[in-house]
């Protein structure tokens, strides 16, 4: 457990850090979030005493870090920094017995510490490389992996995959995820990036101005931001579901019609080709006549010239700039396939299915295909 | 060619021994000097910012200068020569070593911390290999510089290459200038080269790719 009591620090004039009050649990995974300048950072440095903080008390289940040994200290707190910082004139098996050295562990141990935090991330064969040799990516897990080699209870990590690009920083949050599930480790993680917080954080803490606005979990964030500043952090993820809640941000714009004048055969032959069981039928002005279905085609088909008498008008249609929840629920409730939508003038403009449900689900859950 | 071999070889060949010596010990004891100073000079930046100019007055006093000087404080004795050759090797290795160490990205040195390693660990395990390509430099420099002021030993009659070159300058024979300028130059290059395999073996394979990288 980790306690800060009434916690300040001042550079000159400025104040960083005012009054911090708050306590991280064990085996919680705890993101510092906030604009540059906030506080987050020195607050994470403060835990394991590389910023000194100039009163109130910082305790490790009830220990006064500022009354140990620094040096001591920190060995038994893991640390991963931002810009990776694994010692180039080291190899990464000596990178990741750095700190076991320190605390004098014996060879053998520490060979053995090194093979098991490689055989984690599959990477055995890099025992023997230099961080030069390996991508970025590479490095910052064998960084993790330095944290984590003399099996510290807390691990504090500044901004870590903060220079990753996105597709190596979503592989590695997913791991640092599992890892702390697997070894129960509290970790305190700074970041500025809200898509970051809400995907790895169980408690969030939000600082401005050295203090803290909203300590909160992802949802708790989600359902009740602090002020303006923690929803412009959560930017898209809460403006996401509150702007796009009409059907034409839902609607599908792609659609095969038919002219009522075309044949059932014709018909019938598009319908294969797209995988339908139903088709829109429009006239020249593209306004919404109905629809016709394959069962129709099949029972009554036989000798029509055309598909004007099998149309039907049973689907349900809804206007442009209506709420599209009804229409979700609509879809949801009953067993149609799809709600047309029109313009004022009845003109076809799309229709809404399923999968857009499914897509607004995602987006409220988790924020925007981007996130 | 045999000739001049017959008449100077024995001589040659000690003064090439003797050359040898005053710069093997005056730059080994300049490069501990120097790389003791540069270490502690770059734990307190704020000092140095005003030691290293004054240092670097002083090693713009001439060396027939100081060579002089030494002279008539210690006398006609090798260690006047070790004496001032080591004061001028100091320099190099000094600025060099200070320069390395606060080269060091600040982010290693706050990894290192953050690992748990005190001030001399850190310095050990991390800033001194960091460091260690530019102060070998420094060594280079200063190695290369004192074969060359190396020859002032025989100003004060204290042998060396200098004999052969001072000798020549004043019977205006070029055959003796070149015979102690040919071999200093090659002991030079040799000396230099001998470091650069040093700094190749010292290099940890990790900052090799690095350095060629960049």
């Amino acid at each position: 457990m980790i306690q800060f009591e009434n916690v300040q620090k001042t550079y000159g004039k400025q104040v960083v850090l005012k009054d911090l009050n708050f306590t991280i649990e064990d085996g919680q995974f705890v993101v510092l979030i906030g604009k540059s300048g906030c506080g987050k950072t020195t607050t994470l440095k403060a835990i394991n005493q590389l910023i000194p903080t100039d009163s109130g008390k910082i305790l490790i289940d009830g220990e006064d870090v500022s009354k140990k040994n620094k040096a001591e200290l920190r060995r038994h707190i893991g640390y991963v920094i931002q810009q990776i910082g694994l010692f180039p004139n080291m190899t990464v098996a000596q990178n990741i017995a750095v700190v076991p050295k320190l605390l004098k562990y014996d060879k053998a141990e520490c060979d053995r510490i090194v093979r098991d935090m490689l055989k984690m991330v599959d990477m055995e064969e890099y025992a023997e490389k230099y961080p030069s040799e390996m991508s970025g990516g590479q490095q910052q897990r064998i960084g993790v992996l330095r944290a984590l080699a003399a099996s510290p209870p807390i691990v504090l990590m500044d901004e870590p995959f903060g220079a990753l690009d996105p597709m190596t920083r979503d592989g590695l949050q997913n791991e640092l995820k599992d890892l702390q599930k697997k070894l129960d480790k509290t970790i305190v993680f700074v970041t500025h990036d809200m898509n970051e917080a809400l995907k790895m954080a169980d408690v969030i803490i939000f600082m401005d101005k050295g203090e803290i606005v909203q300590m909160d979990s992802p949802e708790g964030f989600l359902e009740n931001p602090a002020n303006d500043l923690v929803k412009e952090f959560l930017g898209e993820h809460l403006y996401g579901a509150q702007t796009l809640t009409k059907v034409e941000d839902y609607m599908r714009k792609k659609v095969s019609t038919v002219h009522p004048s075309n044949g059932i055969h014709e018909c019938a032959e598009m319908m294969a080709r797209n995988s339908v069981d139903s088709l829109l039928v429009v006239d020249d002005d593209n306004k919404y006549i109905g629809t016709v279905e394959i069962g129709d085609f099949m029972h009554w088909g036989k000798g029509l010239k055309n598909i004007e008498p099998l149309i039907r008008q049973n689907e349900r249609t809804v206007r442009m700039g209506e709420e599209a929840k009804e229409s979700f629920d609509y879809l949801l409730e009953t067993k149609a396939n799809y709600v047309v939508v029109l313009d004022d003038q009845d003109h076809l403009m799309g229709i809404i299915t399923k999968s857009s449900v499914a897509q607004n689900v995602a987006t409220n859950l988790w924020g925007g295909e981007n996130a | 060619m045999s000739a001049i071999w017959n008449t100077y070889g024995g001589a040659l060949a000690k003064a090439i021994g003797v050359h040898l010596i005053y710069v093997v010990v005056a730059v080994a004891i300049g490069f501990v000097i120097g790389a003791v100073l540069g270490i502690l000079l770059s734990r307190a930046p704020k000092i140095s910012v005003i030691v290293l100019p004054i240092l670097s007055v002083f090693q713009t006093i001439p060396g027939l200068a100081f060579i002089g000087i030494l002279f008539l404080v210690i006398g006609m004795k090798p260690a006047t020569v070790i004496i001032a050759l080591a004061v001028y090797a100091i320099f190099p290795v000094l600025k060099n070593t200070y320069a390395g160490i606060l080269g060091v990205d600040p982010k290693y040195i706050e990894a290192a911390k953050g690992c748990g390693m005190t001030d001399y660990q850190a310095l050990r395990q991390v800033e001194l290999p960091l460091a260690s390509p530019e102060i070998i430099a420094g060594l280079r420099m200063s190695t290369i510089y004192t074969v060359s002021w190396a020859v002032l030993a025989s100003m004060i009659g204290l042998g060396g290459l200098g004999d052969f070159i001072y000798q020549g300058t004043t019977s205006n024979n070029n055959t003796l200038i070149l015979l102690g300028a040919i071999p200093a130059a090659i002991l030079a290059i040799l000396l230099g080269l001998i470091i650069d395999r040093l700094q190749k073996k010292l290099t940890p394979r990790g900052l090799q790719k690095e350095v060629n990288r960049r």
